[in-house]
């Protein structure tokens, strides 16, 4: 199914689409109340943009560099072209080291590799620690927004799971019990586990070292704790020089969640005595990206999903009706690179408003690119028979004067005399929950020459 | 570029840590923290501390070979290196900690800082690190571990510390 | 007289190669003119930043310089600070995603920087036009040009949302510059059976009574 016909189901429960859409428009107004307090906001957006494009345009340099200071203090790097290669170096660092179980800190990447089906079906038992990735663990769903998985879920969904699987109260739904229990339980996979996983909000090529952002502390309790560290880093996530950090670090919560900054921002470069740390590098399509010259600035982004939290389609239609693991406004300019065909609904699932292109921290021109898109899926066949035969007829008609005329009058003669069930149908996708628009008696260019006659009369 | 004029960093710096979730004390240079802190935690049995003048309780440190050995740590006092006020985030290096887990595995978190060692902004944090000398980790902390997971509602005490006193002089 | 469309609703379902020859009927019936001007800054917009899928001759530089929305018209280049027209009533305005986050006729909620927005700013020169605050100052219609009727669902659904915050916040009256939006509103607002009234911003300029 694609994005129109999910986002049609979701919105046919009216109070739960208006509950998520109110829940996200939140995380949107307290990002806002944020930014207002950053007098140089828009600088630092600006800033941020073009140090990722010196970024973009040096990334091998940077690559590089990075490896080189990172083997310096004893970090080991490894280079995965693609999803597979992630999943294949991750699983041989565990199994060399006997790990039976592994806990895991949120990484979109991992999701984009499937990496925890892959290691659960060789063996290794995976346990995702950020509370939200838990739960969506645990029912066995995919996460439907970048930083907050669970999202679409109530609380009572949420007691109902932790009942099942956690042996937690029945019916129970405050959110204070819940985090309670949640805690007890994966505290004890914290202190059991033989290795550790995060993502990369940062790495920095000055320096070797990465950075890690969270709210929960489940990153550092995973890493600080097990002898092994694996860090699952996309290449684009790198930056040039630690200062630069200070830029992104002022862009990165209060954009996500309107905070002024993650509870914790772990920095990385040496691991700790006689553990190790392992950073898996990964391209996965990211440099065919770069070399596409319309979509490339796509590879900013910092992850922060404020692109979702404003869209005014996201918030109304969920991340579950999006094809690619990453949904939202940024999901739609990457996924189409990845899968056109599979993923071509997801641009055209907008109103091309703009609001995610004025709140992105990296300045990504999101609904420029979903633009761009579009010509493209166009011109491969990858929309609807009806739609191209409908763009064809229009710009057909649109481009002779006289066609367009005899068009509209036909229009304005016949929709105020035929019966409603003509009208209002199956057929006509406006007129589900909307009227057609009253047709007025005369054209513009009839109205526009009986006044100029009048008036010429009248001289 | 991002200066700092003529801000008031201790009262920016209070207002954003209670924002965060955290709590503030203010003592001055004379004042004995240990006293100060003597009501703030009577539940705590067993405390560690890097501070000057706040002694480790119950602690044995032979007992402790591993970082899991400190699991039931209730209280974990820390002084900070320093502090920002636009996030009331505190630079703590690796360097004065020796077990990394140490600020994460507690039930509870006080950190001592000076006022004269806040700045306004990143730019000045980043300017003020040097991360070759911080022993190979270091950790920004903005207030006590927190998640909104559940339906937006705002949980403090997360996986991480409950609380976070920040213990001001 | 001969015009019929800017060409916008092909090219944004990705068929700019459809849009092409009506943009260039566009740019042969207005490039005579010193100054255009246009009721709807969806379409001027798409004139000034889209029509660089046609060659970039004379005509079309032209054209696309000089076209102008209404009201940046009135304020910019006519320069006018009173105008002569009555409206007494609660009015909510919508400003078009377009006009805002295109072509900058005022500044959009994301953006932290100064608050300006020229269809207020002319607005609030008509007699007894009282404007009302909105819970969501800028967020889109739905309408989106095939979007109404390819996600319907969705698009019906932001209609409703857009109305029912005026409602709540007072709206006698809907106006905006574009209308697109305002026919998709009305759209939702005559199948509601709601007697809120849906009137163009130029309606209101140009004295309409109701």
């Amino acid at each position: 199914m694609n994005h129109s016909q999910l986002a049609a189901q979701f919105i046919k429960d009216d109070a739960r689409t208006d509950w998520h859409d109110k829940a996200l428009w939140f995380v949107r107004y307290k990002r806002d109340l944020q930014t207002k307090k950053v007098p140089e906001w828009e600088d630092l957006r600006k800033l941020a943009s073009q140090i990722k494009a010196n970024v973009l345009s040096n990334l091998d340099n940077y690559l590089v560099q990075f490896e080189e200071n990172a083997i310096k203090n004893g970090i080991h790097v490894h280079w995965a072209r693609d999803a597979h290669e992630h999943n294949e170096i991750i699983l041989k660092i565990l199994t060399d080291r006997n790990v039976r179980k592994m806990v895991k800190s949120k990484s979109m990447l991992t999701e984009e590799c499937h990496l925890n089906p892959y290691l659960i079906k060789n063996g290794i038992e995976v346990i995702d620690t950020d509370l939200g990735e838990r739960i969506i663990q645990l029912r066995n769903e995919t996460p439907s927004h970048i930083v907050l998985p669970a999202i679409h879920l109530k609380k009572e969904d949420v007691g109902e799971t932790f009942h099942k699987f956690l042996g937690s109260e029945k019916g129970a739904s405050d959110p204070n019990y819940l985090t309670e229990v949640a805690r007890g339980h994966l505290r004890e996979q914290f202190l059991t586990a033989d290795a550790a996983l995060t993502g990369v909000n940062f790495a920095i090529a000055e320096t070797g070292g990465f950075v890690v952002c969270t709210n929960e502390g489940n990153a550092d309790l995973g890493v600080h704790l097990a002898p092994v560290h694996i860090a699952s880093m996309g290449l684009e996530k790198i930056i040039p020089r630690q200062i630069d950090l200070g830029v992104f670090l002022r862009l990165l919560a209060r954009s996500a969640t309107g905070q002024p900054i993650t509870t914790y921002s772990s920095h990385f470069l040496k691991p700790e005595k006689d553990n190790e740390i392992h950073i898996v590098i990964v391209d996965n399509s990211r440099s065919e990206q770069l070399g596409r010259e319309d979509f490339r600035k796509s590879l900013y982004c910092i992850r922060c999903g404020a692109c979702m939290n404003t869209c005014p389609v996201y918030r109304r239609s969920g991340g579950h009706s999006y094809s690619y693991t990453v949904p939202g406004p940024i999901g739609s300019i990457l996924a189409p690179g990845i899968d056109l065909k599979k993923h071509a609904s997801m641009a055209f699932a907008s109103t091309l408003c703009g609001s995610c292109t004025d709140v992105c921290p990296v300045k990504i021109d999101i609904h420029h690119q979903l633009y761009k898109w579009r010509q493209i899926i166009a011109k491969e066949g990858k929309i609807s028979f009806s739609k191209r035969t409908m763009m064809k007829l229009m710009g057909y008609f649109f481009s002779r004067p006289k066609l367009y005329r005899f068009a509209g009058s036909m229009v304005r003669k016949v929709i105020p005399v035929a019966p409603r069930f003509m009208l209002y149908n199956k057929m006509n996708a406006w007129g589900k929950e909307r009227e057609l628009p009253q047709a007025p008696k005369k054209s513009f260019r009839e109205w526009y020459k009986s006044e100029n006659k009048a008036s010429n009369n009248e001289q | 570029m991002f200066g700092e004029d003529d801000i008031d960093l201790v009262s920016l710096f209070k207002e954003n840590l209670q924002f965060v979730g955290g709590k503030v004390l203010e003592i001055n240079d004379h004042q004995n923290i240990e006293a100060c802190i003597a009501d703030v935690y009577p539940f705590v049995k067993n405390r560690w501390s890097n501070v000057e003048g706040v002694g480790s309780l119950n602690i044995n440190a032979e007992e402790i070979v591993d970082a899991h050995d400190l699991k039931d740590i209730d209280l974990v006092v820390i002084k900070g290196e320093f502090g920002v006020a636009e996030n009331a985030a505190i630079w703590i290096p690796s360097s004065t900690l020796p077990y990394r887990v140490l600020p994460f595995i507690t039930q509870h978190l006080l950190i001592v800082l000076d006022k004269s060692d806040l700045v306004l902004n990143m730019h000045s944090a980043y300017r003020k690190i040097d991360i070759y000398s911080a022993s190979g980790f270091g950790v920004f902390i903005s207030g006590p571990s927190k998640t909104a997971d559940i339906e937006q509602s705002l949980v403090i005490g997360a996986h991480g510390s409950r609380s976070l006193l920040v213990v001001l002089r | 007289m001969n015009q019929t469309c800017c060409g916008q609703p092909m090219a944004n379902s990705g068929c700019e190669n459809e849009s092409k020859a009506t943009a260039s009927l566009f740019v042969e019936n207005f490039n005579d003119f010193d100054y255009i001007v246009g009721a709807a800054p969806s379409c001027v917009g798409f004139v000034k930043e889209h029509y660089d899928i046609l060659d970039q001759n004379q005509e079309v530089i032209h054209v696309r310089e000089k076209i102008y929305d209404i009201t940046e018209f009135l304020l910019d280049v006519l320069k006018i600070e009173t105008i002569d027209a009555k409206f007494p009533y609660k009015v909510g305005l919508h400003q078009s995603c377009h006009s805002l986050r295109e072509m900058r006729m005022g500044q959009s909620s994301e953006i932290n920087g100064p608050a300006f927005s020229k269809q207020k700013q002319i607005l609030n020169m008509v007699e007894g036009l009282e404007l009302i605050e909105l819970d969501r100052t800028d967020e889109c219609c739905g309408f989106g040009g095939t979007f109404c009727v390819t996600e319907d669902a969705v698009s019906a659904k932001m209609g409703k949302d857009r109305v029912a915050d005026h409602e709540r916040n007072g709206a006698e009256v809907i106006t905006g510059g574009d209308i697109s939006c305002l026919m998709h509103l009305e759209g939702v607002i005559r199948r509601q059976q709601k007697d809120i009234k849906i009137v163009h911003l130029v309606e209101i300029l140009n004295g309409k009574t109701l």
